[in-house]
């Protein structure tokens, strides 16, 4: 548990971070987001204490940070960057060891961090461990430098725009990879980003800053249904938040009586007394991935089915814009 | 081609009645000995297309090599048969052609390993066997006859004591200039109010002409060793070593120190930031990290400073600091071009051979992927 309380840095006049406090429990991952200059990176680094704060404490289980030497400090918390910093000198396994030998890790288990850890990022130990990291995309790049992050087994894993500078098709695959390995492995993330898609798939919750303050720290659905003020709609996108927001719900919470469905050819379904059979919604999908199916099909109700193909229910129109209205 | 021109109508060897007046010279068609002259013509000139048309360029250091190699070899052969029988104040020089031949050989030779890319183990090995070639030649006494040689024998216990003094000028010199530069270098590099302040002074000092930088030092320690007569006992003199590795010393300092913040400089902020985040510590990181990154850079910055100093040191001897510049001195003062050679070659000599070496290791630091 991380607890951050009243963090404060001033640049001569300028407050950049103006009295922060959250809450980061264990497993939980938390996101800082704004636009540039908001302070979010600040406070990232103010919890390392790359920058001293001005005023305030954090907290690691209890513990105020303060009285510890910073490099002891870091060594508990993973920091991944943007520009990923790997040693250009070093190989990918000896990248990942920094931490663990650091800490003094005994030979044979830091082997068997990097291979676990290589594995988990899907990179073949036995292809990567020796390379160089000119040798590696950048893709490749960024997934050591997250692995070497969390090398040490970090109390928090401190990220700063850690996809940012992938394009866009690495990025989104990146980020799948790791909230899949996050949700395996229960590690406790603090992420700093400016990019609100990134935030919502990526955080539980998420830290709206502004001018160095917290606007409002809520989960995605809440900050979607209920922004505290123009700021944080309009950082929300006001045009398509109803989207975004069936974006976070899967369809397993809307499910109706599957009664009126009955199998057809080729894994299709057909209603009672409808002519046309259509393809079912798979139960991992969302809602908006169920929205889009029923505009594209033209009906107003889709029967769902499990991994085994069996129907489990049905998804109506009704049902989703009756989620969208919410509780408001 | 240069070199198939050269071979037709440059002098190869000059025939001179003694040390000091300018002889006549012999082109190698022109030789008076024909077995000798002719056929080595044709040789260099076949060593010379072969090069030129060469498809590989193993063939072309080859060809490069082999006319070199021919080069020196019949120099000494033609200097014997040229020379007059019983004839002891008589000399045999080389001439323009000889230099232009093996320089235009040594620039094929170099082209070719350049296009061959060896590592810098390889270059370090031919580099040896380049010298260990020559050398071999001279010890061989192949060259006895030629009027270099002549010198040499005249000066050969002053001239390995010469040379010694010459590494120790240069060596002396370069080791506190290293010892204090990087350490410098690296305080410019963390502050930036120094690194303006320090260059500056520096970039100055490398202004001033080496001539006069060695006569600015005689005044001032001249006067210290005259206040403080155990400094003087002590070697400490308005001439000879201690004024000339001072001088050497200065003229080092800028090239290192510039290198040395330039090395750190370009080591990658992202890094430096990972490092520090994850909680390497200042000593760690700049041990562990921004060295081996720097690292290279310096190194270049060390290559320039030897190579300076190798000729710088020359100069040197005018103060009587000795050095191979002893010779070249004295051969201009006696008109004698053959002593200037016998100081100016082995420092050309010298200053290649350090700059491959270094060159090498620069090239072996980046060659760890950087």
């Amino acid at each position: 548990m991380i607890t951050v309380e009243a963090l404060t840095k001033t640049f001569g006049p300028v407050r950049a971070v103006d009295g922060i406090s959250f809450e980061l429990a264990e497993g939980e991952a938390l996101a800082l987001i704004g636009p540039s200059g908001c302070g979010k990176s600040t406070t990232l680094r103010m919890i390392n204490r790359l920058v001293e704060p001005s005023a305030g404490r954090v907290l690691i289980d209890g513990v105020d940070t303060a009285g510890m030497p910073s490099a002891t400090l870091r060594l508990r918390m993973g920091y991944a960057i943007q520009g990923i910093g790997l040693f250009p000198h070093r190989t990918v396994a000896q990248n990942i060891a920094t931490v663990p030998r650091l800490l003094g890790w005994p030979r044979a288990r830091i082997a068997a961090r990097i291979e676990e850890l290589l594995d988990l990022f899907g990179l073949p130990p036995a292809v990567f461990a020796r390379k160089y990291p000119h040798e590696l995309s950048g893709g490749q790049q960024q997934r050591v430098g997250v692995a070497r992050a969390m090398a040490g087994k970090p109390a928090v894993l401190l990220m700063d725009e850690p996809f940012g500078a992938l394009d866009p098709i690495t990025r989104t695959r990146l980020q799948d990879e790791f909230l899949a390995i996050r949700r395996r492995m229960g590690t406790t993330v603090l992420l700093v980003t400016h990019d609100m898609d990134e935030a919502f798939k990526l955080a539980d919750r998420l830290a709206v800053m502004e001018k160095g303050r917290i606007v409002q720290l809520d989960t995605p659905e809440a900050l979607l249904r209920r922004p505290a003020n123009a700021f944080v709609e309009s950082l929300t996108g006001s045009e398509d938040r109803g989207l975004k927001l069936l974006s976070l719900a899967g369809v397993t919470g809307l499910l109706g009586p599957a009664g009126d469905w009955t199998p057809a050819e080729d894994g299709a379904f057909r209603k009672a007394g409808a002519g046309r059979a259509h393809a079912p919604v798979s139960a991992s999908a969302t809602l908006r991935e169920a929205a889009s199916r029923l505009v594209f099909a033209g009906v107003t109700e889709l029967p769902v089915v499990d991994e085994a193909g069996t129907i489990i229910g049905a998804i109506g129109m009704e049902r989703i814009i009756a989620f969208g209205g919410g509780d408001r | 081609m240069a070199a198939l021109v050269a071979v037709a109508f440059a002098p190869f060897l000059a025939l001179q009645p003694n040390r000091i007046v300018s002889g006549e010279g012999f082109t190698l068609p022109g030789l008076p000995a024909a077995w000798l002259g002719l056929p080595l013509a044709t040789l260099l000139a076949a060593c010379a297309v072969a090069a030129a048309f060469a498809h590989h360029a193993a063939l072309q250091a080859l060809a490069g090599a082999a006319g070199a190699l021919a080069a020196l070899l019949g120099a000494g052969l033609a200097a014997t048969a040229l020379l007059p029988a019983g004839a002891t104040l008589a000399r045999v020089s080389l001439g323009s052609g000889f230099w232009l031949v093996t320089g235009a050989f040594g620039l094929i030779l170099a082209d070719a390993l350049v296009k061959l890319r060896g590592g810098p183990l390889v270059r370090i090995v031919l580099a040896f066997a380049a010298v260990g070639a020559v050398l071999a030649v001279l010890a061989a006494g192949l060259w006895d006859d030629l009027s270099i040689m002549r010198e040499y024998a005249a000066n050969r216990d002053s001239f390995w004591q010469q040379g010694a003094r010459h590494l120790v000028l240069v060596g002396g010199s370069l080791a506190p200039a290293l010892l204090l530069g990087i350490p410098l270098g690296y305080l410019c590099h963390r502050h930036a109010a120094a690194r303006g302040a320090v260059l500056a002074v520096l970039s100055v000092v490398q202004t001033v002409p080496s001539i006069a930088m060695f006569g600015l030092m005689m005044a001032p320690l001249a006067a210290l060793a005259a206040a403080y007569p155990a400094l003087g006992a002590a070697g400490i003199r308005g001439i000879g070593l201690t004024p000339a590795l001072l001088a050497l010393f200065l003229y080092s300092l800028l090239p290192v120190v510039a290198n040395t913040v330039a090395g750190f400089a370009a080591v990658p902020p992202a890094v430096v930031e990972a490092a520090r985040g994850m909680g390497m510590g200042s000593l760690r990181r700049l041990a562990g990290v921004e060295w081996p990154l720097a690292f290279p850079v310096i190194v270049t910055g060390v290559r320039i400073v030897l190579v300076q100093n190798i000729g710088l040191a020359a100069v040197a001897a005018l103060i009587g600091a000795g050095g191979f510049g002893t010779f070249v001195f004295r051969g201009m003062g006696q008109t004698a071009m053959d002593l200037v050679l016998l100081g100016a070659v082995p420092i050309v000599i010298l200053a290649f051979f350090a700059a491959v070496v270094l060159d090498a290791i620069a090239g072996r630091a980046q060659g760890r992927p950087a």
